[in-house]
């Protein structure tokens, strides 16, 4: 399988009639995913690419005849909160927001609101998250040729923090004979829908991404360092405080890439590997070997 | 957005937080008549946005209103860390009978609100929270409910607080936390908060900061406070590089640059992206031995001027022969559009292409365009199956020899 998408899944898109969001329900259309309506106020009646536009969530439900899976958000940052409020509250499960500059305080609201409702948020500012093979919800890997020559159906789940290093992490287990169940680009944001922790027991439970008997004795773990503003001290970067400066605060957390292992007698979930798009590339090709290794076992 | 220590206290008073008497002077006159209105000892600080005033003499007492004239005069002739004061705050030296700690700030794990709270406040509350873990109080606030009272007195409570102390100190935190809200507040400090001789607590210091993305929707009472929102606050002067980079971003809507060299003194440009890419490459120069001029982000769909402007500036930096040009796989990026751009670049500057390109990595949206218009100049186009730490290395190995 994979996580969270399947073939039947179904997505709106709201702020539809957007120059990013035309672009986008293109290639997600080209790579086989449903997506069965739009949402930008005022534009009801129009089509994007044979897709029928409405003013509410409430009247696409409506007209898809039952509940719709998810939303694709790429209204605005002034109104992206109620955008997300609204399909919350007509009952979609799964929003990916696409958006960025979105005020933190907007984004715990959304946030909250979403697990009152037994909702997930993917994002924001994140490019989505594509099944190999299955569906693709957002921009990730662009057009549904490049898609599908980055991202072939495999054991291997990949969540990033950047869009476009969930595609190079990705292209290079195809390259490497591997492949990917499902690939997240969880957004860049201080406060996100979904971290590496939410969604890993996801992986972990699904059937496609494996798991394998593992000796080996590096036993990693996902290390998330909280942020109160400021850079973690960069291992990566070094001892130089300006030179962190200088890289500036757009990824104030750095999740250090370790595949997740146990003891002897204990699974490891080789797919479940997460992989740092920032860390340096000793990190980032180490997990491929180990996951390459693992999968002869 | 960073604030000023008085525009902080300003916005702390805005929110009925109680604050002493204060003064906020530009010029040594009116030091003297702030001190005359707020009468006895008083303390004169420079306001600059850089730490380290105590050491750099930009805090001083006084006890006289003469005698904050003189200091004031002194002071705002004083660069602190390579910034001139905006003005001085002139405040009561108070008899304070004790300090506490309060904050709201984000916890990005419970995507909440936090306050903060302790009975020893004045020093640095990272090192209580360790050596004195009774003593700090904590609890989050709920996004969609407002800020209810008894949130604020649990905090204080679990801190080991009671009595009147416990009633003073809860009002303040409630509205410190309604604060940070309202205002989209990433930080939101007050240390210390004092118990003066009289039982009242006041906020002795505080230290506010702003999220950016939220300065749009506060620019009212912004305003109000004094801010100018045409002036920057940079945590340090942009160098030349850094400001041409910008200037050439803000000229031309299409894609994005950005490019810092606040303490890079090396010697290979880079002209790299996307965001999450340019960090992994970054690292990847650096851990295999090569120094780096600059750090860049290409995003989005620039076009071949905004492409060449980014690559010139890197190429004119002191030190920089070679330029290494690499990027994470590309889906709205062009990849024969950023090609054309660095070949531009090298040839406005007479350079051959061939020689100056240590590497051009970037795979993705129009890589075989991109791969021709590279051939033609003997630029060697290295696609997806070599690796952004191959890449890497390879520059380094051109560069150094």
């Amino acid at each position: 399988m994979s996580i969270l998408l399947d073939a039947d899944f179904t997505f709106l898109v709201q702020g539809i009639t957007g120059r990013e969001a035309v672009n986008l329900t293109r290639e997600c259309l080209d790579f086989g995913s449903k997506i069965v309506a739009g949402v930008t106020p005022g534009r009801k009646g129009r089509e994007v690419h044979g897709v029928p536009v409405f003013d509410t969530v409430e009247q696409a439900v409506a007209h898809n005849g039952r509940p719709i899976d998810g939303a694709v958000a790429t209204v605005p940052p002034a109104f992206t909160k109620d955008a997300v409020f609204e399909a919350i509250e007509n009952g979609v499960g799964l929003i990916v927001i696409v958006t960025e500059r979105i005020p933190r305080r907007d984004v715990a609201e959304m946030v909250e609101l979403a697990d009152l409702h037994g909702a997930r948020i993917i994002g924001p500012n994140c490019l989505g998250l594509i099944a190999p093979g299955v569906a693709k919800m957002g921009g990730i890997g662009g057009p549904a040729k490049d898609a599908a020559k980055a991202y072939v159906p495999g054991p291997v789940g990949v969540m990033s923090r950047s869009g476009g290093m969930t595609t190079e992490i990705s292209s290079t287990l195809t390259a490497a004979g591997l492949g990917v169940s499902t690939a997240v680009s969880i957004g860049g944001d201080a406060i996100i829908g979904s971290t590496y922790a939410d969604l890993m027991p996801l992986f972990e439970a699904d059937d496609q991404t494996e798991t394998v008997r593992a000796d080996d004795p590096g036993v990693m773990k996902i290390r998330e360092f909280d942020h109160l503003g400021h850079v973690a001290a960069g291992d990566a970067l070094g001892d130089d405080d300006q030179q962190l400066d200088a890289v500036g605060d757009r990824f104030d957390d750095r999740i250090l890439c370790e595949a997740r292992g146990h003891g002897d007698d204990r699974t490891v979930d080789r797919a479940a590997v997460v992989l740092d798009c920032l860390s340096d590339g000793v990190e980032h090709r180490h997990a491929v070997d180990l996951a390459a290794e693992t999968a002869g076992g | 957005m960073r604030f000023y220590e008085y525009e902080s206290r300003r916005i702390v008073e805005r929110a009925g937080i109680p604050v002493t008497e204060y003064g906020f002077c530009t010029s040594a006159e009116e030091a003297r008549e702030a001190a005359k209105r707020i009468g006895g000892p008083v303390v004169v600080k420079s306001q600059v946005l850089t730490g380290g005033r105590m050491k750099a003499g930009g805090v001083k007492f006084a006890d006289s209103p003469e005698e904050a004239a003189a200091h004031a005069l002194d002071i705002l002739e004083l660069e602190i860390g390579g910034h001139m004061p905006v003005g001085v705050l002139v405040d009561p030296k108070a008899e304070v009978a004790q300090e506490y700690y309060a904050a709201v700030l984000w916890d990005g794990r419970a995507r909440r609100p936090m306050m903060l709270f302790s009975d020893m406040g004045g020093i640095d509350i990272e090192q209580v929270a360790e050596e004195h873990p009774d003593h700090v109080g904590r609890g989050h606030v709920s996004n969609l409910h407002p800020v209810a009272d008894f949130a604020a007195k649990q905090v204080v409570a679990r801190c080991g607080m009671t009595g009147s102390e416990l009633n003073r100190a809860t009002a303040v935190l409630a509205k410190l936390a309604r604060l940070q809200r309202d205002y989209d507040m990433t930080l939101a400090e007050i240390n210390p908060l004092a118990k003066l001789a009289d039982g009242s607590f006041v906020a002795l210091d505080a230290h506010m900061e702003m999220e950016d993305e939220a300065v749009g929707r506060h620019k009212k009472v912004l305003t109000e406070i004094g801010v100018d929102l045409s002036e920057p606050r940079e945590t340090y002067e942009p160098s030349e590089f850094e400001r041409n980079v910008k200037a050439i971003d803000a000229a031309d809507h299409r894609g994005v640059i950005q490019g810092k060299d606040h303490g890079f003194t090396g010697n290979i440009g880079l002209v790299i992206g996307a965001g999450g890419g340019s960090l992994t490459l970054t690292d990847a120069v650096r851990s295999q031995g090569g120094k780096p001029a600059n750090y860049a982000e290409i995003g989005g769909n620039p076009s071949v001027s905004k492409s060449a402007g980014l690559a010139k500036e890197v190429l004119q930096k002191d030190g920089v022969e070679k330029i290494a040009v690499m990027m994470s796989i590309v889906s709205n990026t062009r990849v024969d559009i950023v090609a054309r751009g660095v070949i531009k670049a090298c040839l406005e500057l007479g350079r051959d292409p061939a020689e100056t390109i240590a590497i051009f990595r970037i795979p993705g949206a129009w890589e075989e365009e991109g791969s021709k218009i590279l051939e033609k100049y003997g630029v060697e186009y290295c696609d997806r199956s070599v690796s952004l730490w191959d890449a890497a290395g390879r520059a380094v190995k051109k560069v150094q020899g």
